[in-house]
């Protein structure tokens, strides 16, 4: 039976008198195969080869950094080793203050993204429905949306105080405007074979509005807010750093003041870990409430 | 005479695309007749999509009218139900929920009486069986092949017992097999349901074998070209040897000269023949 390293794999392996050659071909087909299956273009791969991976690029990263603050190429101060920053949050929480920080700034950033998104998805959903308050709206908004957030600061601290209304503020000024382009854009993309069955059918225009465009792009909009509470948080950062005595952004701030770099780079890691759980209990959340876009 | 089920009359449709006008159809005259199944074809381009989206009442006519019974029509109505090609099942609903999307509508629910309700529920079950869906009832759109979301949307579009189903190519995204198996499925609905079907279709074949009547429409602007009344068979006595008969294939090669003849064909096949002249002639 002759064995190249193109034929069948399956085929050659069931072979019952198997040279030993044709084994060792059967053996470099199969590699080749595998090799060929993990570079496959949008190829497969199982979900414990994907964490191993993503799991290997954190580590690869932690090590790089490691090895350029230990090794002192770059000087302590600017690149304080991870050990270095675990410390100074160790600090930070022994002082109470990283908790009471991460708690005010988680709020802040909840309470400005969620007054954005109940404003920003029914207009949108307006938007994206009925021609006349897209074109009262819209332009509108596209402007708005080029307004740089951060040069609000001071009209804000003017119009709403110091308070807890200003963060809030800022953080609704930042995610407004985009949620509100992004979710017409998502509803616009609703089949319109899906509202004209529902026309025929004899829908109203409210029942296709709530039975059938919200429900359509309901798992998009979701994915907007996903993506947009990320930018939340980015404005959080500016607000706290400009107009504020508490939070993680007002804590990076302080840092910077006495040079503290391990608390810098310990602040700006819990906001990241803060938005990646965040993230990830959104992804949780559509998995959940959208089982049949995640059965195939 | 009796009055048609659905009457066209004098009908025009004009798009305007960029500061120009486009007539897609011209001096459209149809009746269609009470429990009759019939079919438009026609090259693409001669509008017959647009006819049948404004008998729908989803677009409106420039200038004419549509008359079901008599009466105009003047925007989408529940004794019109439309089936698509594709995408417009609800992702979110099972098959089942899909069937049953119309009771969740007040139009259809206005005299909702315990009776009713319990009707319905039976009715969406015969559907779903007379579909061939019992075994899918509970999965969800995307989990079927194109054929099965095809009787789902079909068994949806039943469920409120319309007058008449307009169908848009409704087989036109199915391979040719799945398709002969609707197209039996769809003779025998139409026999048990007792509505009057409009089918838009691009296959002649599809066409003959399923209507009582096809209409040829030719385009630039879209009109109504020729009406070929089919006689064959009944519809539960026909069968897929049927499109090999002697008859059938008569007809198909009537209206195939038909549609050959409103379109460019002819002049295609004769640039055709040019360019293949020229590049035998480089070659040599």
């Amino acid at each position: 039976m002759a064995a190249s390293p193109d034929s069948g794999i399956s085929r050659i392996g069931m072979g019952p008198n198997m040279s030993g050659a044709g084994k060792r071909n059967s053996e470099t087909g199969a590699k080749k195969a595998r090799v060929g299956r993990f570079w496959a273009i949008r190829g497969e791969l199982s979900r414990r080869d994907y964490l191993l991976i993503a799991f290997g690029s954190f580590m690869l990263a932690m090590l790089g950094w490691w090895g350029l603050s230990v090794s002192g190429l770059v000087p302590r101060l600017f690149l304080p080793t991870p050990l270095d920053i675990a410390e100074r949050l160790g600090h930070w929480y022994a002082d109470g203050n990283l908790l009471a920080d991460t708690q005010i700034s988680v709020f802040r950033v909840t309470a400005g993204f969620l007054l954005s998104a109940l404003m920003a998805v029914p207009l949108g959903l307006y938007i994206g429905t009925y021609r006349p308050v897209q074109a009262f709206f819209e332009p509108m908004v596209e402007f708005a949306r080029y307004l740089p957030a951060v040069a609000f600061v001071p009209l804000v601290l003017l119009w709403v105080g110091i308070g807890e209304g200003a963060k809030i503020t800022v953080i609704w000024i930042g995610t407004f405007f985009q949620m509100v382009l992004m979710v017409s854009e998502n509803v616009r993309h609703v089949p319109a074979a899906q509202i004209e069955a529902a026309q025929t059918m004899g829908a109203s225009r409210r029942e296709i509005v709530s039975k059938v465009i919200l429900k359509s792009a309901l798992p998009d909009i979701v994915d907007t807010l996903r993506i947009t509470l990320g930018w939340a948080w980015t404005y959080l950062v500016v607000a706290e750093m400009v107009a504020a005595n508490s939070g993680l952004g007002y804590a990076i701030l302080q840092a910077q003041r006495f040079l503290q770099t391990g608390k810098i780079f310990g602040g700006i890691l819990v906001i990241g870990a803060i938005g990646l759980l965040m993230d990830q209990l959104f992804r949780l959340f559509h998995r959940r409430a959208f089982p049949w876009l995640h059965k195939r | 005479m009796e009055t048609p089920k659905i009457a066209v009359r004098d009908l025009e449709k004009v798009f305007f695309t960029k500061g120009r006008e486009f007539a897609a159809l011209q001096d459209i005259n149809i009746d269609v007749r009470r429990n009759e199944f019939l079919a438009l074809v026609g090259a693409s381009g001669c509008g017959k999509s647009t006819l049948l989206r404004i008998i729908g009442g989803l677009e409106h006519p420039s200038s004419g009218q549509v008359l079901v019974d008599g009466e105009p029509v003047f925007g989408p109505g529940k004794d019109r139900v439309m089936v698509f090609q594709d995408y417009s099942l609800y992702p979110w609903l099972s098959v089942i929920e899909n069937i049953r999307f119309c009771r969740e509508l007040a139009a259809h629910t206005r005299i909702n009486t315990i009776s009713d309700s319990a009707t319905a529920v039976d009715r969406s079950y015969a559907l779903l069986e007379l579909m061939g869906l019992e075994a899918v009832k509970d999965a969800h759109p995307n989990e079927l092949s194109g054929g099965m979301r095809q009787r789902v949307a079909i068994a949806r579009a039943l469920m409120s017992r319309p007058d008449v189903l307009l169908m848009d190519e409704p087989f036109g995204a199915l391979d040719a097999q799945t398709r002969e198996v609707m197209h039996d499925l769809i003779l025998h609905v139409f026999e048990i349901e007792k509505c009057t079907i409009v089918f838009v279709t691009h296959d002649v074949e599809e066409a003959i074998y399923l209507a009582d009547r096809v209409v040829v429409l030719a385009p630039n602007p879209g009109h109504v070209d020729s009406i070929h009344e089919i006689d064959l068979p009944p519809p539960l006595e026909r069968d897929q040897e049927l499109k090999l008969s002697t008859d059938f294939v008569e007809q198909k090669r009537a209206i195939l000269h038909r549609i050959r003849e409103t379109t460019g064909v002819q002049r295609d096949l004769e640039k055709l023949d040019r360019l293949t002249k020229h590049l035998q002639e480089t070659h040599a």
